[in-house]
């Protein structure tokens, strides 16, 4: 019945949307003042992209009764993933991981390879894991995506809990979770992250009940829910299977990227001055002629580690070659001089090596070696090794701070399955604090944008086009900032220059624009029966700068190396006063806003401008100024107190 | 799972007889480092009574490779069962490993 209720809106919004967009688009520009005029409509298209994405995610609304009774026999691996996190915090996740009743082992993953957590996790009898010595410093660490891939190459068991250092699961979170995987496709069970250290009014905007309810719901429906880093349930053989199809990706994208760079390393050591020594040349043609039948072979679709141990033995082969010619060069070299030696002890009695053996020392290269050391380079990369990783097999993706997503997704494209359990399962700690927040937030939208300028899901293989849409919308949502800053800028002009980017303020507009508006927020009503979904829509405004910093950082990163200036979040409460700095453009923005209001009511009672475009724009105003004034809160929000035992009994006493 | 070695003119035989899963894996590795520590480093994993191999099997077998390269020899496999073949080709792993009819045929052409 919601479902049937739930599509008829998703349908009336679409067709609302599209006749108003159209409109806008078709007949209602001012091409007077097309420079805010288009920008303005073009904003509009994407917010109702936006919104047709969302009606395509819910129109799948999957509601499960809960999965069948789990294997006995699974075995599982309980990963709590940490760095720096208070080791109190770390326990008492541990020792709450420890009691799940299903048959498991518990590991601290802990990237900080701090000595008194290892003797903690001693003492209670807790696995503990870090860094193999595979992690040498000239190799990416990846993260919590390389503690991960660490631990899976340690560990053995058939699933993977993956909880974070902060979210205490419940004794049952399994029990509940591994008969999805009866199912022999699925890969991923997520269960929602739910923080237990937060107010009734939300000021950080810290639950996301949207997202882990009707979002991933939907996404479910379209087989299409994915990873969100934590209180998710994996299938080791999907990660492994992952692992390795990737390992031969990019094993063969080293090799012919090597391949390649090898010829012009020959050819520069070619045009070096050691062409003259007749084996150098010999040396190079033989590499020349190895590296040549490897592209052949390549092309001919040999398998790799042929390839590349052949091209390796020929050149090792030639190498010594030319090591031992040098040396009977040189032998010869010191025979020579010997001799001239010889002649002036016949003519003076002293052995001196003179100017003109020095000389001829010298014009001659010690060591053609060194000419081809470009090559050498070269040809080390001609490997099935990966050296360029701590290990071979990276499972979890590492292409995005946010390894989560972009795992997920190419579980999918491998034929996986995925499975949502809209059930809390685990008790997480929020940051208590905006600048903790605005890390966290910059972090996940970096990171989702990471993804989407590697692996565009709208073009990856494997996945079906809903999967491709339910990817993108995801990623979609986070350009709004570039459309926020528009939305704000169109009041402001309107009220301080009297600039309309539209045509009329006619009934054309209202008929359009106002059922359109009260379809979209029919649609978040009945979608999210009830849950409250406005402080979510009030910070995917208020956040602008948030959102634009992290597509340019990730854009900077993704095309020009970059690094993203990431942090890791911290899960303690910052000290210090409010800092009213953090949302400086969010009130200068605000500011302007207010200023603009001002302006414009004089401007209307002087009569430089009309009334229904004042009013208009006035509202508009007093609209982003209400959606940004939750950051006022944010920034004066003192940290989470629970309310007596009202929020003690929050957290449901397991015996933590 | 049971693993032997024996070591012949060319390279060592290593045989893994068994499922090859995620449980044995990392015994498969630790063996197969063991055989190259011993000072064997063409290393030949006879897989002809290996009745299953999952994904994490196939992990191990490439750090087994690449402790083998690092050692300045090669790692190859032969008498590959059809599961272990499906697996092979699922993985695209048959790009990097050629699987060869016999041990004997392993190293035959270097």
């Amino acid at each position: 019945m919601t479902r049937f209720w739930t599509r008829l809106v998703v349908v009336l919004t679409v067709i609302l949307g599209l006749n108003y967009v159209a409109w806008r688009w078709a007949s209602s520009l001012n091409w007077d003042a097309w420079w805010i005029a288009v920008p303005l409509v073009v904003a509009e298209t994407y917010s109702l992209i936006d919104v047709m994405l969302f009606g395509m995610t819910v129109w799948q609304l999957k509601i499960r009764k809960g999965a069948p009774a789990p294997p006995h026999d699974a075995t599982v691996d309980v990963f709590i993933t940490t760095y720096n996190e208070d080791l109190d915090m770390v326990m008492t996740t541990a020792l709450a991981a420890q009691k799940i009743r299903h048959p498991h082992s518990t590991w601290i993953l802990d990237d900080g390879a701090r000595p008194e957590l290892r003797a903690l996790a001693e003492d209670h009898g807790l696995g503990y894991v870090t860094r193999s010595e595979d992690w040498t410093a000239n190799v990416p660490r990846h993260a919590k995506a390389g503690n991960l891939n660490n631990a899976l190459m340690i560990t053995h068991g058939e699933f993977l809990l993956i909880l974070d250092a902060d979210q205490i699961p419940e004794p049952d979170i399994l029990e509940k979770t591994l008969g999805y995987f009866n199912n022999r496709r699925v890969a991923l069970v997520q269960t929602p992250q739910y923080f237990s250290n937060v107010p009734a009014h939300d000021p950080l905007g810290s639950q996301a009940p949207l997202f882990y309810g009707p979002i991933q719901q939907g996404k479910d429906g379209w087989n299409a829910a994915f990873f969100c880093g934590s209180n998710a349930i994996l299938r080791r053989e999907a990660l492994m299977q992952l692992g390795l199809v990737g390992y031969v990706k990019e094993t063969e994208k080293s090799i012919r990227r090597a391949l390649t760079a090898s010829r012009s390393a020959i050819r520069h050591a070619r045009k070096s001055a050691d062409m003259d020594t007749p084996l150098v040349a010999e040396v190079l043609d033989a590499v020349e002629a190895a590296t040549r039948e490897a592209q052949e072979q390549l092309t001919a679709g040999q398998p790799l580690s042929e390839i590349t141990y052949r091209v390796r033995r020929r050149v090792d082969a030639a190498v010594q070659i030319l090591v031992q010619a040098d040396m009977s060069a040189l032998q010869t070299d010191l025979e020579e001089i010997a001799a001239m030696e010889l002649a002036h002890v016949g003519e003076a009695g002293v052995p001196v090596v003179t100017d003109d053996a020095v000389q001829r020392m010298s014009a001659r290269d010690w060591s053609p070696l060194g000419a081809l050391e470009s090559v050498q380079a070269v040809l080390d990369a001609l490997n099935v090794e990966r050296t360029d990783e701590a290990q071979p097999i990276m499972p979890l993706a590492t292409i995005s701070v946010t390894e989560d997503m972009a795992t997920a997704m190419r579980m999918h494209a491998m034929g996986w399955e995925s499975v949502y359990h809209h059930e809390i399962l685990a008790y997480g700690l929020a940051p208590e604090d905006l600048k903790t927040m605005l890390t966290q937030r910059l972090r996940w939208a970096q990171g989702t944008i990471q993804v989407l300028l590697r692996e565009n899901p709208l073009v990856q293989k494997g996945l079906k086009i809903s999967q491709r849409l339910m990817y993108f919308a995801t990623m979609w949502t986070y350009l709004s900032g570039y459309a926020a800053i528009i939305y704000f800028a169109a009041p402001i002009i309107y009220l301080l220059l009297g600039v309309l980017p539209v045509a009329s303020l006619s009934w054309d507009f209202f008929l359009r624009f106002i059922p359109f508006m009260v379809a979209n927020q029919l649609l978040f009503a009945v979608a999210g029966r009830g849950i409250p979904t406005w402080r979510g829509q009030q910070y995917s405004l208020a956040l602008f700068p948030t959102w634009i910093k992290a597509c340019s950082t990730a854009a900077r990163n993704v095309w020009f190396g970059r690094p993203l200036g990431f942090a890791v979040t911290p899960k303690a409460r910052q000290t210090g006063g409010p800092s009213w700095s953090l949302i400086r453009p969010q009130i200068v923005v605000s500011v302007l806003l207010a200023v603009a209001a001002v302006v414009g009511i004089i401007r209307l009672a002087t009569g430089l401008a009309e009334p229904l475009g004042t009013l208009v724009n006035v509202a508009w105003v007093i609209f982003d100024l209400v959606v940004m004034s939750i950051l006022v809160r944010a920034v004066l929000y003192k940290g989470y107190e629970p309310a007596g035992d009202a929020g003690a009994g929050e957290r449901k006493a397991d015996g933590v | 799972m049971e693993f032997s070695y024996e070591v012949k003119d060319s390279y060592a035989e290593v045989k893994a007889d068994g499922r090859l899963n995620m449980v044995s894996a990392p015994k498969l590795r630790e063996f197969v480092t063991d055989v190259i520590a011993g000072g064997s480093s063409r290393i030949v994993v006879n897989l002809e009574n290996t009745a299953f191999m999952d994904s994490s099997g196939l992990g191990a077998l490439i750090g087994c490779l690449k402790a083998a390269r690092q050692a300045g020899g090669d790692l190859r496999i032969a008498g590959v069962q059809p599961q272990v073949k499906m697996v092979l080709e699922l993985t695209s792993m048959d790009r990097v490993l050629t699987a060869y009819a016999s041990a004997e045929e392993a190293f035959s052409n270097d």
